[in-house]
């Protein structure tokens, strides 16, 4: 994945923020960050996120204490540091939904310390 | 006798595609009837928990459940009436009525429609349709599978397993597992490229440090009740494994993921027409079947990669379906050569009112700088030229098209031309 070409470290990253998915060529500079490849301007801003502090968002599913749902799916309200992807999903492992909860009801407050919130993101407990 | 139960349109299956088409057949008027043989609405969006659906329809990044909620949500509504745990078991067709024998929690009943959809969706290649050798054990199954047991289960099928295939649902599962703990071994792919979109490559893979391994195959199975090892062999430009380059990977589960088919055994059981390219019906823009009064959208129709794609055609479907008339639609048939992989809708109305006409292809190969033609008789009728064009992303293409340009009977040619041949 790394080439050098004219002296600059030259890297490509797949854009994911739309189905697009461009891969886009960039190069540290003297004058700053140069990308080709991408379709619209969101890929710079991704791209210059994805070289410094690469961020995610989570999709996973927590444990209920309801048998007709064993499990409700949930997702975190923002972006979490991509390296702590794993911590967040392993601390979500230890919660039990104990309410019938709805799309979009919190599940966790501040996750590991990471600001943002984990919510629900389905109604299969609404419907039993 | 059965009592008989009269509606316009009649909709089977409530995935998203099924859920728009019953909408808009609803909105435009049409006494509508929608029908699920499982108990809850949102058909494979129920298992779909990752985000990224929407982003088209919706600019945003929903959850399967959350967009399928959007439709779901407009029922009550809606003259929708719905039947869920209700599966069609026999379609009869009277002129150009459909009748249809529908099994439901309350006994068997009739249902006379003047309009049908079929919305049935797809299913998943099984190892039987791939060959791969050795005994039959548990630990084998699709991706699909291992998203059931993992989403709505709340079951992990495996701890340490290997994936065959690199679709977009092998893909995602392999993120999945990885965040529940077990580990994937790898990603194996006997293609060259992988099949699913390079987003999903990037963000579940590499975001995981999960290798792909292209031109590579599984080649043998080991154990016993259980799945115990597989054996992964390199393959040529044919298929075929290379002997020498064999090793062996223990594993608890072989995932597979090699791809999507319509299903389409209720429009076969009727003689809808189908087409060996994309294995769904041959439609025309308004996803009207060569049988009049009979639609199909969705991953009936086509595997659609984009879940927004698959509510519009089950929008242009119901629409049509509430409006229909018996009138001659003058088809026109278009056909595309093995620069494409295949192009929908296979045929043209030329008495169609509208001349906006919407085409969904995908290129045979990995293309940079093509030109698409379009061509009748001798004549070029579009041109569009793509920057990159890649099997596993579909293209979606509105063109303009006037009754005069579709005069006679010579079919609409699709082709794609490489900058290197150009
Ligand atoms: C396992 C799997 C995972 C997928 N994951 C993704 C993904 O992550 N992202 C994505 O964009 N796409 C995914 N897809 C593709 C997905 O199918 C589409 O995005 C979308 O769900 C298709 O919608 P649909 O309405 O055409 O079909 P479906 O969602 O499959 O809905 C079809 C419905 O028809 C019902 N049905 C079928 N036959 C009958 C019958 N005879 N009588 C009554 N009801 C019937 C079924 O029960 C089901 O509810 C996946 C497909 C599969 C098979
Ligand atoms: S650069 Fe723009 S168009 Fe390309 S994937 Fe990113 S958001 Fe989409």
């Amino acid at each position: 994945m790394h080439d050098t070409v004219k002296s600059f470290q030259i890297r490509e990253i797949v854009c994911i923020v739309c189905p697009n998915g461009c891969r886009i060529r960039c190069a540290q500079t003297p004058d700053g960050l140069q990308c080709s490849g991408q379709k619209c301007k969101r890929g710079v801003d991704y791209a210059a996120a994805e070289l410094t502090h690469p961020m995610r968002s989570l999709t996973t599913s927590v444990k209920t204490a309801f048998p007709d749902s064993p499990v409700v799916s949930v997702r975190t309200d923002g972006e979490i540091e991509k390296a702590k992807l794993i911590d967040v999903a392993k601390a979500l492992g230890q919660v039990i939904v104990e309410h019938r909860v709805k799309i979009g009801d919190i599940i966790a407050k501040d996750i590991c310390g990471t600001g943002v919130n984990i919510i629900c993101t389905s109604d299969r407990l609404m419907h039993p | 006798m059965m009592q008989e139960q009269i509606f316009d349109v009649t909709v089977i299956g409530a995935g998203p595609a099924g859920l728009a088409a019953a909408l808009a057949a609803d909105h435009a008027g049409a006494k509508t009837l929608l029908i699920e043989r499982e108990a809850r609405l949102g058909g494979i969006l129920k298992q779909c928990i990752h985000d990224g659906f929407g982003l088209v329809r919706y600019k945003e990044k929903l959850s399967g459940p959350e967009y399928a909620e959007r439709f779901i949500e407009q029922l009550p509504q809606s003259g929708v009436v719905t039947w869920t745990l209700s599966f069609v078991s026999q379609i009869k067709r009277d002129g150009t009525d459909s009748i249809l024998i529908v099994i439901t929690r309350e006994g068997m009943k009739q249902v006379r429609t003047r309009s049908l959809i079929l919305a049935t969706g797809c299913r998943e290649r099984t190892s039987r349709q791939i060959g791969v050798h050795g005994r039959h054990c548990a630990g084998v199954f699709t991706a699909g599978t291992a998203q059931y047991y993992t989403n709505i289960l709340g079951k992990l099928p495996t701890k340490r397993c290997v994936i065959l295939g690199s679709g977009d649902i092998g893909l995602i599962m392999a993120r999945r597992l990885t965040l529940e703990g077990a580990e994937v071994v790898g990603v194996y792919e006997a293609k060259p490229t992988p099949s699913g979109l390079t987003r999903n490559v990037s963000q579940c893979l590499w975001d995981f440090e999960i290798p792909l391994h292209t031109s590579k195959t599984v080649t043998r199975l080991f154990g016993d009740a259980r799945l115990a090892a597989v054996e992964i062999a390199s393959v040529d430009a044919c298929m075929c494994p290379i002997a020498g380059t064999e090793e062996i990977i223990p594993c608890d589960a072989l995932i597979l993921s090699v791809g999507l088919i319509p299903e389409n055994e209720l429009a076969e059981s009727i003689g809808v027409p189908i087409d060996a390219k994309t294995k769904g019906a041959v439609v025309d823009e308004h996803n009207e079947t060569l049988l009049r009064g009979v639609f199909s959208c969705g991953n009936a129709l086509h595997v659609n990669d984009l879940v927004d794609y698959v509510s519009e055609s089950g929008e242009i479907a119901g629409k049509a379906a509430a409006s229909r008339s018996n009138c001659a639609r003058g088809l026109v048939p278009v056909e595309c050569d093995n620069s494409l992989l295949y192009i929908v809708p296979q045929r043209i109305c030329r008495n169609a009112e509208k001349q906006d006409r919407l085409f969904f292809f995908r290129s045979a190969r990995d293309m940079d700088n093509a030109t698409l033609t379009i061509t009748k008789g001798g004549n070029t009728l579009y041109a569009k030229k793509f920057a990159h064009l890649r099997p596993p992303e579909m293209e979606r293409l509105p063109i303009r098209l006037t009754p005069e340009q579709l005069v006679g009977n010579e079919p609409l040619r699709f082709h794609l031309e490489d900058s290197e041949h150009a």
